[in-house]
């Protein structure tokens, strides 16, 4: 791929303490790219995704995000954080603030945009995500689906250059899973650069560049979705996918 | 919030039992008590006669009158709505209490007389001590819980020294160390802003635990959320967790304003004028004490129901956000 690379992390490696979470991990994301990573739980791909906007430290290896590499000193942390969008398992809305405000906090105290420009941004965005009409609600006064299509949102009013899913749908009712999964499908379709941490095989399937799956901290086996779920090569991938595809 | 079960159980007040022991209750406590020479006995007199006279009989009359007096009272207030039953419970309440008063046959002359002063004066000085410690002890609060709650040890320590000096001294002994204490160090203070510093001192202190208990409510997720867009720490704490914070944090630090806005007459022992101070000296030349005391005693109540007042609607300002 000659694609420019916006995320580059070579060997990575972290601790938990004794732990060792990630175990040398290299993953280049272009632009434009669509990448789903499963696999069990506790096998680092939540972690290695918040290393990526460095919600979490690495103690080895390199991370670099749009050109600027990540470290305990940098003093430019909220200049690459605001051009990486993230959505949370549980969307972590603020609860205090309506859903437009939510959607107009980022660009107005971080980026320096107008309270008039702001509100333009974010309406814009909820529309794209199908909910204009709950911009004056507070979250808790929506749906599931619907607080984390606002999460999705919020994040998209940041401009990012590239969108990070942690198990977006994993604390959803099954009904809500799709309305979430079309609006990560649009945006997908409209080329942003994406990395998902998801079980959705279908989603995985449909939209996805490339799938990764990660198990104990390392990288056992990516490829794209057709060699991936048609011909996996790993016993281990062959044990997760016959698991998670049998119901 | 006790979230009642939508089975109605029978009111209370309106078994038979309840009504029953409540009666005998009120008939032998106030059996027990010689009533012969209360106006409520003045008032039994064509059914009992003499009432210094009337012995036994006498005693059970009353008593017995009282009794159902009060039971019916009860029984009748269980049939009200709501809302009604805690107004007339809190009248009731209030003019028994009036009542008690009127025992102390208080010179109401002396209270008009003494009252201006003890407004313009007491009143005002009370307040402007207790709000001004107010707001140093919320700015010491808020700093003192984020220093406690940071990874930096000279912060950590810093802090945490002071809350536990602060907290573990007799308010009254930091007022005299501060009002006594910083003249031998060469700093002579008056009595106001001794005063005002100690209890912003000690205060700031309490504070600092009910903020960073506060603080600490916030889950996770409401820090990396905010992160993850690149606030900062201080864009995080003033917009994102300080307000979320909030609503935990404002009974307990109501409870706070309203025990400051008493404590502050500690400060009296060092001679500010305020309202504990001047009910105390203005009943002395006359002996006069009750009526300041009591005085000084209903305007203090009266700022705390103030304080009170605005609590709740500050905290029904912060439900906004959970109602669905």
């Amino acid at each position: 791929m000659s694609a420019q690379a916006i995320i580059e992390a070579k060997a990575v490696s972290k601790w938990y303490g004794q732990f060792h979470a990630l175990k040398g991990i290299n993953l280049t994301v272009h632009k434009g790219e669509r990448i789903v990573i499963c696999g069990p739980s506790g096998s680092g791909k939540s972690t290695l995704i918040r290393c990526f906007n460095r919600l979490e430290a690495h103690q080895e290896g390199e991370i670099v995000v749009n050109g600027v590499t990540l470290h305990g000193r940098m003093s430019n942390v909220a200049a690459v954080r605001s051009n990486v969008g993230m959505v949370f398992q549980h969307f972590n809305l603020f609860p205090h603030m309506t859903v437009l405000m939510n959607c107009m906090a980022g660009p107005m105290w971080v980026k320096g945009v107008s309270a008039a420009e702001a509100r333009h941004t974010a309406l814009k965005f909820l529309e794209r995500v199908r909910i204009p009409e709950q911009a004056n609600k507070f979250p808790v006064q929506l749906s599931g689906g619907q607080q984390q299509r606002v999460a999705i949102a919020r994040s998209l009013c940041m401009k990012p250059d590239v969108m990070l899913f942690d198990e977006p749908t994993s604390a959803l009712d099954p009904e809500m899973v799709s309305e979430v999964l079309e609006t990560m499908t649009g945006l997908a379709r409209d080329g942003m650069t994406m990395v998902c941490v998801t079980h959705e095989m279908g989603f995985a399937r449909a939209v996805a560049d490339r799938v990764i799956f990660m198990d104990a901290g390392q990288i056992v086996e990516e490829g794209t979705p057709d060699a991936f779920f048609g011909n996996p090569r790993h016993d281990r991938t062959k044990v997760f996918l016959s698991q998670i595809l049998k119901h | 919030m006790l979230y009642p079960d939508t089975v109605e159980a029978e009111v209370l007040v309106h078994k038979l039992w309840f009504v029953a022991t409540m009666f005998g209750i009120v008939l032998l406590v106030f059996m027990a008590f010689n009533m012969s020479g209360t106006g409520f006995a003045e008032l039994m007199r064509p059914v009992i006669g003499e009432p210094s006279t009337s012995g036994l009989y006498g005693r059970f009359a009353i008593g017995f009158s009282i009794a159902v007096i009060f039971t019916l009272n009860v029984v009748l207030i269980g049939f009200a709505p709501l809302k009604l039953q805690i107004g007339i419970v809190w009248l009731e309440l209030l003019l028994l209490f009036i009542a008690f008063f009127e025992t102390f046959h208080l010179s109401l002359p002396f209270i008009r007389e003494k009252l201006p002063f003890l407004i313009s004066q007491g009143v005002v000085t009370t307040l402007y001590v207790s709000a001004i410690s107010i707001v140093i002890a919320s700015v010491i609060a808020v700093a003192g819980a984020v220093a406690k709650l940071s990874n930096n040890g000279f912060a950590y320590a810093i802090a945490s020294f002071y809350t536990s000096f602060f907290r573990g001294l007799p308010l009254l002994m930091q007022v005299y160390l501060i009002y006594l204490g910083l003249p031998q160090l060469g700093f002579v203070i008056n009595a106001v802003p001794a005063g005002i510093l100690a209890l912003s001192l000690c205060y700031g202190a309490y504070m600092t635990e009910i903020f960073r208990s506060g603080i600490q409510s916030i889950d996770r997720g409401q820090w990396e959320a905010s992160r993850s867009m690149g606030f900062g720490f201080a864009l995080t704490m003033r917009r994102i967790i300080l307000p979320q914070a909030l609503p935990v944090i404002i009974p307990p630090t109501g409870n706070q304003f309203i025990s400051m806005l008493k404590d502050s007459s500690l400060v009296s022992v060092i001679g500010v004028w305020e309202l504990m101070f001047l009910a105390r000296t203005l009943g002395q030349k006359t002996f006069q004490h009750m009526e300041m005391l009591i005085s000084a005693a209903v305007i203090y109540w009266m700022l705390s129901i103030c304080l009170e007042l605005i609590q709740s609607r500050i905290e029904r300002h912060y439900a906004r956000s959970k109602v669905r």
